[in-house]
């Protein structure tokens, strides 16, 4: 077993621990630490499988801006009751998790494709990305930026208070 | 050089906790992060396909997941607000206005 093979396996059981924690523990404020640090051993991943400009979008958008809002929203609501465990359905949604899993993992063990494309010095590097972006995905990134618009206004529209609550309705 | 599966066989195991999340957690924040681990998930198997084909598809397949996903937080913790403000509860199961 080489180096590599090894500091796979080391990130792969930290990312299955940190994604059982965000399962598993009670307190919202855990969960999201756990979430953050799952998504910064995802980014390595992808720095290491030469996707550079990727990981560093993935530590700026997801474990910046998107952890910071989660946490935002989490100390303006400040849930302080703990929820109670439901034992019947912990039951059943980790049998049908387990199930899904176990029809997931052989499917893909049983192909064994070793062999990859060796990697180009330039693949994956934020030149080779934009011009694949903007050559032959133009239209989908026109679309997402609307997306992205209509994300903005709605929420505004969804977070905003409302005058008549406190009134009439 | 970690083998394809590897990679396919550890998003396939973290997907399937972020299921587990989903079905059984009574906090709909942490629903909404549990559906975060799910997409991640997606997106390392897209980009381990991405370096073992040599193809930059999957390496832009993600950056359009990173901002459904953005765009999801967003309206999801909107709504999430929206609700807690109506109902100062974060359960799902209080919310059965609609249930017969």
């Amino acid at each position: 077993m080489d180096a590599s093979t090894l500091i796979f396996f080391l990130l792969a059981g930290l990312l299955i621990l940190s994604s059982l924690c965000v399962v598993f523990l009670r307190h919202v404020v855990h969960c999201a630490m756990a979430l953050v640090v799952a998504l910064l051993i995802i980014a390595i991943f992808f720095v290491t499988l030469h996707a550079p400009m990727v990981g560093i979008l993935q530590v700026m958008v997801y474990a910046g801006a998107i952890m910071v809002l989660f946490l935002f929203v989490i100390m303006f609501l400040n849930p302080t009751s703990l929820e109670r465990v439901r034992g019947v359905w912990w039951g059943l949604a980790t049998a049908l998790a387990l199930l899904l899993a176990a029809l997931l993992v052989p499917l893909f063990s049983s192909e064994s494709t070793g062999d990859s494309v060796a990697a180009t010095e330039l693949f994956g590097s934020p030149e080779v990305l934009a011009k694949s972006l903007f050559n032959d995905f133009v239209l989908p990134f026109e679309i997402a930026s609307v997306l992205l618009l209509v994300a903005i206004v709605g929420a505004v529209v969804l977070a905003k208070r409302e005058r008549r609550s406190n009134g009439a309705a | 050089m970690v083998p394809l599966n590897y990679y396919l066989i550890l998003a396939a195991v973290v997907f399937a906790i972020g299921v587990i999340g989903v079905l059984i957690r009574r906090n709909l924040i942490v629903i909404l992060m549990s559906i975060e681990l799910m997409l991640n998930a997606v997106n390392l198997t897209f980009i381990a396909f991405s370096r073992y084909l040599g193809s930059m598809a999957g390496q832009v397949a993600v950056f359009f997941v990173m901002a459904v996903a953005a765009a999801e937080a967003i309206i999801g913790l909107a709504i999430i607000i929206s609700v807690f403000r109506q109902r100062q509860t974060l359960d799902p199961q209080e919310m059965q206005l609609l249930k017969w």
